[in-house]
């Protein structure tokens, strides 16, 4: 055994300390299946108390409405990851929704496929602003961000105060589209899990992805190690506001109505979701499985208060409460993991 | 708002109007005072940005320039309370004549509202009340009224019978728990003994919300026959999703009060027959004549009477029902097939 050897797992189970921190580490790598096993305990639950909510049109309904916070938790989870924050979202997606809906007001006959492209191309462009100002300027991005959150929500009151644009301007074959299926799925759950596996499978096994991890552990360090930290944080920020973009469209396919508060207040629970499902809010740690599982959790939890006929008035303080459990947790694994690490090198860990 | 002879010529028909539907009027006493020229009225809506307050907002100004007067709209981007009070402090400190507000909380503004009133500035609420003291509240339609008719629009359409739902928008909203509590008591009428109020659900007036809810709803209530939602994000959003899963329409109807714009198309394709609202530039409109009769010497007493410009002559009515010295605009417009086409808001 050698003092550079850093992976846990080929140390010999001699001491206790180190044991824990296998344990631990387990937990923590098994985090998106832990929350799977609570979203079927929730499920299960519910449906005990009402059969009706397991049944297909109620499924249907939960992964529709949720794959508009699915898609943006695969972006906060990025830009988390990399200890950043994104908290723009929720107006990026209200600019992307507005101004996808103007555009069909003006011309009735926009293609589809030019609406998602618009959507897409305001959100990776606002969030490419966020990235050049975060990482040239080095301004903390929560500021920046929350700073952008304002900017682009006062932007899209100006252009759209008090207008409303209608379900009848939207073409039929787009609001469809909000709620169709494929073999009992909805096409809306289909897209944003491509996207996530797409995410997941960068962030996995490309050097560029591994390195989000190595940003978000020490950003010095991973300077220091010759990773382009400008650029990576750069290109999260523009992924996540193309994400946002993209979930405007979405959003006006499902509720085919918009005005200028679309997407008001989303950034909050989307960074909810981002770290129930078991992204640690200071970086380094986590997947994008997790957080888009998270956003299912939440979103299960809030339709099954209804359906089990309790009053929605907790789920505000439920969603609350599941995120100081997952902070605590993780909490405690850090600091098993700080032990253990003592223990089998010898050495004081610092924070 | 700027002056132009237009508006002063605007101004004078309006006038004439008025004076002549006072001096043809009721048997009432007249209590017309002329309108001061020059009037600044600060109107405060929910928030600068929703469709439904800007209409309002615009019929103030209508109101107004058909006055000569000025009108000045400020509130926040969202609905709060605290958005609301840098408008009465700009208010008061502009030495405005009026104040029209619609309130988001019905009494975290009292205290600013009576400084505005120790500086000499009328009160004047619409759309969504507040409790304060000395002020005129200009109701859309009478509570009790709207109340029960969303009722009755609901049992004529699923036969009286069945369990029924209402989706509502905040659970704070002054006006939204005012009809819900008078669409209860029309419920315990005998006519309505078939159908049970089974679920108060809240959306917050955000779609994504509302569409949760309503789904829960429809999982935990699958016999369910009938959904009230007052409020325009829940209506349009519900109708939105019914439209979407047309086998739903089979047992369960759909109605509440809407923006006939928003709800067009699922009028005219079928998804819902009959919803009701009523016009919110008229309802601006009668709050900006108010606030003009109120500071040009109108008492602010039960029974007073002022005229309302092309909607004809008002009456204050006394306090009744947790609600004050009110005027209401009328009875609310229902919308179907018929005659959606005709109206633009």
């Amino acid at each position: 055994m050698t003092a550079t050897d850093t992976d846990a797992t080929v140390i010999t189970p001699q001491a206790p300390a180190a044991r824990e921190h296998r344990l631990a580490a387990t937990i923590a790598r098994f985090r998106p299946g832990v929350i799977a096993l609570v979203i079927l305990v929730i499920f299960g639950l519910t449906t005990i108390r009402n059969a009706n909510f397991a049944t297909g049109a109620s499924i249907q309904a939960i992964l529709s409405i949720a794959a508009v916070y699915m898609l943006l938790a695969i972006g906060e989870a990025m830009v988390i990851i990399t200890r950043n924050v994104d908290l723009s979202i929720g107006s990026t997606l209200g600019l992307s929704a507005f101004a996808v809906g103007e555009l069909f007001t003006h011309d009735p006959h926009t293609s589809i496929a030019v609406a998602f492209l618009v959507g897409i191309g305001i959100g990776a462009a606002c969030g490419a602003l966020i990235g050049v100002i975060t990482t040239l300027i080095r301004v903390p991005s929560l500021v920046v961000t929350l700073a952008a959150l304002y900017v682009i929500r006062g932007f899209v009151n100006i252009i759209g105060s008090g207008i409303q644009i209608e379900p009848s301007v939207f073409p039929q074959s787009l609001v469809t589209f909000g709620y169709s299926t494929v073999i009992g799925i909805p096409w809306m759950f289909l897209i944003v899990v491509a996207v996530a596996l797409a995410a997941a499978y960068w962030m996995y096994a490309y050097p560029a992805g591994r390195e989000l991890y190595a940003i978000g552990s020490n950003p010095a360090a991973a300077a220091l190690a010759g990773i382009p930290t400008t650029l990576r944080v750069f290109t999260v920020f523009v992924i996540s506001g193309a994400l946002a973009g993209l979930g405007g469209v979405l959003f006006d396919a499902q509720v085919a109505t918009v005005n200028s508060t679309a997407g008001t207040g989303y950034e909050l629970i989307v960074v909810t979701a981002v770290v129930v499902g078991g992204v640690a809010i200071f970086g380094g740690s986590g997947s994008v499985i997790g957080a888009v599982l998270g956003a299912i959790l939440l979103q299960v939890i809030n339709q099954a208060l209804v359906a089990a006929r309790i009053s929605s008035f907790w789920d505000q303080a439920i969603a609350g409460a599941l995120l100081l459990a997952a902070i605590s947790f993780d909490r405690l694994l850090a600091v098993r993991a700080a032990r253990a690490l003592v223990a089998e090198k010898g050495v004081s860990y610092v924070e | 708002m700027r002056f132009s002879t237009r508006n002063y010529a605007r101004a004078a028909v309006g006038l004439a109007a008025g004076l002549s539907l006072a001096v043809g009027g009721t048997a009432l006493a007249s209590t017309h005072h002329s309108i001061k020229k020059g009037l600044l009225v600060y109107a405060i809506p929910k928030d600068t940005v929703n469709p439904y307050e800007v209409i309002a907002d615009n019929g103030i100004k209508k109101a107004l320039g058909q006055l000569g007067g000025k009108v000045v709209v400020s509130s926040g981007t969202q609905d709060t309370a605290a958005a609301q009070q840098p408008g009465i402090q700009a208010a008061i400190q502009a030495h405005a004549n009026a104040i029209i507000i619609a309130a988001d909380d019905p009494s975290a503004l009292c205290p600013q509202l009576a400084q505005a009133q120790a500086a000499g500035i009328k009160v004047i609420s619409f759309d969504s009340d507040v409790t304060c003291k000395n002020h005129l509240f200009i109701n859309q339609a009478n509570t009790k009224q709207i109340g029960a008719s969303e009722v009755d629009l609901l049992g004529k359409e699923i036969g009286y019978k069945g369990q029924i739902a209402i989706l509502s928008a905040v659970s704070t909203a002054t006006n939204q728990n005012a009809w819900i509590k008078y669409m209860k008591l029309e419920l315990k009428k005998k006519k309505y003994r078939g159908m049970k109020l089974v679920k108060i659900v809240y959306g917050n007036d955000d779609p994504t919300t509302s569409l949760t809810v309503l789904q829960g709803l429809l999982s935990a209530y699958p016999h369910l026959r009938g959904i009230i939602s007052p409020t325009t994000v829940g209506i349009s959003t519900a109708a939105q999703y019914l439209d979407t899963h047309k086998s739903l329409l089979k047992h369960l109807t759909l109605t509440g009060l809407g923006l006939p714009s928003q709800m067009r198309k699922y009028v005219l394709d079928g998804t819902v027959k009959e919803f009701e609202l009523w016009n919110p530039a008229n309802l601006g409109y009668l709050a900006g004549y108010a606030a003009a009769n109120l500071a040009s010497g109108t008492p602010l007493k039960a029974g007073a009477t002022f005229s309302a410009g092309k909607l004809g002559k008002y009456k204050i009515l006394p306090p009744a029902g947790g609600v004050g010295l009110s005027v209401v605009l009328g009875p609310p417009t229902v919308f179907n097939k018929a005659n959606i086409r005709k109206f633009n808001f």
